[in-house]
């Protein structure tokens, strides 16, 4: 159990956190409810976009800054071609898109750079990032676009007899919460079942030893990079029909940096347990600490959900550096 | 034929130790001297001052800074911004609250205020590595940036968040005119450069360098990684800092929050990797490429005489940009300073191929 104390103390903190605004009655139950469930709807989809870094950087060991602007690209395509076509034409095409895209990035940026330390590849994901906004608002438009998932965006009322008032919920956030969920579990059933997932599993265990025994590296890459892209088409559907398709949506992606690095680069699990915690704890954090802050203070307004996460990362990574769920790394001279 | 070291013997420690052993190097950075202090005020309209040269002697500055931390220390940062942030704003209230102080003194003082802010951002390279920390370091520049937008005292409770300063007074000397300013930048980024060249080649440097290439060896042989590490962090927060302080006070005069964004951290790393990691003289072409490209860029429509709108030359910047660094890191991954270094060794050769 002492290996693990860091994780307690960060479930305790949290947990303390969590508890507090009720305890004290800062909060109406049903109110506070609402929080948590916000937070936790916008924890889901930032687990989407750290679920795409996570896959790649376990596969091809790319941390990919590219992501977010792969959601934003996904995001206008799926938007642009629903103008034209109905949605179940508009998301398979813009699937395919991006695979098109998953295959020119490894054809264009990751083969030549191939065996070039990771911080060249990181920049390169830059590059890529600043191309892919670009090139998607010329092709694609730079305006505010919107997706009609067909789900009725008025709240709905629930639990009115149990608390005063009810509890406002989104359906669209629960539709997102159970497609980022069955996306998961197709994920984890895609790598551990079929032969293609066991290949993706070795080469991101070890590159060498699985080129060694006839992985085709380039063509793995090539299926990641394709995973992820349909990640982030899913992602920023999702994120665009709540807050319709705009630049601002690529920044999505900063919110889930936080994420991977709290849940550890190379875990599932840790993308999205870290998503949750992330906005949970930025949720309340906004909605109780904020105040409390801007109080003291004589803050100009809150706003401190724009580095809680962040904070709240690097906090724990001084303790458990390798993040919630990555691997240990035993460094050899 | 002419760039060679024959017959140019060392025969005094100091000159084994000198920075430019090389005759032909000295006769030609005394000529770039000449040409940068002599020339260039003659030449240079004052378009040319304000969006190319000033900035581009300011972002050296910062440039060389990072490059301090990512290329000689190799910890990565993507929240240098932020340091330039705190510099500017150290600044700003130094000479707000205590206006009696010199201008000189106060680019001081901010740049040690921002190194201690960077030394506490620097705590967790002592714990995390590689990407883990480029992506802690971000915590810096988000925090910062709501930190100045939102705390009113940083701003003296400007409504618009957004401050002024006067011109720079260096002991009755008014730096307002754009070759007034360049002299004085440039004497700055020379006076830094030289500090940071002797730094970087003394035992200090050295102890960055290797914890850079190994830290766990470099620790073995008797590195503190902590010193190492955290003054690597101060020393480039300080130089960033000062950056910041002159991106302020001389380039911009009044700015928001939202002038040290991500988006600047981002280029500074951009122009450490065109330039080259752990290279000073790549930082100087790195910021130069940085600075000279979206001018460029914006130019071309133009000369093409393609009627383009003002949104898609900004998109196909960002276009064009993205696919030009990702071109270099595959054409040149160590950096123009690497290409320069070839085009040296092969004019030592020159006329023979080997």
């Amino acid at each position: 159990m002492k290996k693990n104390w860091p994780v307690l103390l960060l479930g305790a903190v949290l947990l303390i956190g969590l508890v507090l605004p009720l305890a004290t009655g800062a909060s109406a139950p049903g109110f506070y409810i609402e929080v948590l469930l916000g937070g936790l709807m916008a924890g889901v989809l930032y687990s989407l976009v750290a679920l795409g870094f996570a896959l790649i950087f376990k596969a091809s060991g790319v941390f990919n800054f590219a992501q977010g602007a792969m959601v934003l690209f996904a995001a206008l395509a799926v938007a642009r071609l629903g103008e034209q076509m109905p949605l179940w034409a508009a998301i398979p095409l813009g699937m395919a898109i991006m695979v098109a895209l998953a295959w020119l990035i490894e054809r264009l940026v990751l083969r030549p750079l191939v065996n070039q330390e990771a911080i060249a590849l990181f920049m390169a994901t830059l590059g890529v990032t600043f191309f892919l906004d670009g090139f998607g608002q010329t092709v694609w438009g730079s305006d505010i676009y919107s997706i009609e998932l067909g789900i009725a965006k008025e709240p709905v009322m629930v639990l009115q007899s149990v608390f005063q008032g009810g509890i406002l919920v989104n359906k669209e956030d629960f539709f997102a919460a159970v497609v980022a969920a069955a996306l998961v579990a197709g994920l984890a059933l895609f790598f551990q079942m079929t032969p293609t997932g066991r290949a993706l599993r070795a080469v991101a265990d070890d590159h060498q030893a699985a080129q060694s025994i006839g992985i085709p590296l380039n063509r793995m890459w090539v299926i990641v990079w394709s995973v992820a892209g349909i990640v982030a088409l899913v992602a920023g559907v999702i994120w665009g029909a709540k807050l319709g398709v705009q630049f601002s949506l690529s920044q999505v992606a900063l919110k889930a940096l936080p994420v991977v690095i709290l849940g550890g680069f190379t875990s599932i699990t840790g993308a999205i347990v870290g998503g949750l915690i992330i906005g949970v704890g930025e949720k309340m954090a906004e909605v109780f600490l904020g105040p409390i802050l801007v109080k003291a203070f004589d803050l100009a307004g809150g706003g401190i959900e724009n580095w809680f996460a962040y904070v709240l990362a690097l906090l724990f990574l001084l303790v458990r550096p390798e993040g919630l769920f990555g691997e240990k790394h035993i460094d050899r001279v | 034929m002419f760039y060679r070291e024959n017959g140019q013997f060392k025969s005094t420690y100091a000159s084994d130790q000198q920075m430019l052993p090389i005759l032909q190097d000295r006769l030609f950075m005394a000529g770039v001297l000449v040409f940068a202090f002599g020339a260039v005020p003659l030449l240079a309209s004052d378009y040319l001052f304000l969006s190319l040269l000033i900035p581009f002697l300011i972002l050296t500055l910062a440039a060389i800074g990072l490059n301090l931390v990512v290329g000689y220390c190799g910890q990565i940062s993507l929240g240098h911004a932020a340091f330039m942030a705190v510099g500017a704003y150290a600044a700003y209230n130094l000479v707000l609250r205590v206006p009696q102080l010199n201008f000189l003194v106060v680019l001081v003082l901010a740049g040690l205020i921002a190194a201690a802010v960077g030394l506490v951002f620097g705590i967790p390279s002592l714990r995390i590595k590689g990407l883990y920390l480029g992506v802690a370091t971000l915590a810096a520049q988000f925090f910062m940036d709501w930190l100045f937008a939102r705390v009113k005292w940083f701003t003296n409770y400007a409504h618009s968040g957004s401050v002024q300063t006067a011109p720079v007074d260096l002991f009755g000397w008014i730096v307002d005119t754009p070759v007034e300013k360049y002299l004085f930048l440039l004497a700055v980024l020379i006076v830094f450069t030289l500090i940071a060249k002797n730094l970087v080649r003394s035992h200090i440097g050295r102890e960055w360098m290797a914890i850079r290439d190994m830290d766990v060896a470099a620790e073995v042989i008797g590195i503190r990684p902590v010193y190492a590490k955290l003054t690597a962090f101060a020393v480039s927060s300080f130089y960033v800092g000062v950056a910041g302080a002159l991106w302020g006070f001389v380039h911009l005069g009044s700015w928001e929050p939202l002038a040290f964004s991500l988006t600047l951290s981002l280029n500074l790393l951009f122009m450490i990797i065109i330039g080259g990691m752990g290279s000073l003289l790549g930082s100087y072409f790195g910021a130069a490429f940085i600075v000279a490209l979206p001018i460029l860029l914006n130019q071309v429509p133009a000369w093409l005489g393609v009627p383009i709108s003002t949104a898609m030359t900004s998109h196909l910047e960002f276009m064009i940009f993205g696919a030009l660094i990702v071109f270099f890191l595959i054409v040149e991954p160590h950096g123009l300073a690497r290409l320069w270094a070839i085009g040296k060794e092969k004019l030592r050769l020159w006329p023979f191929p080997h």
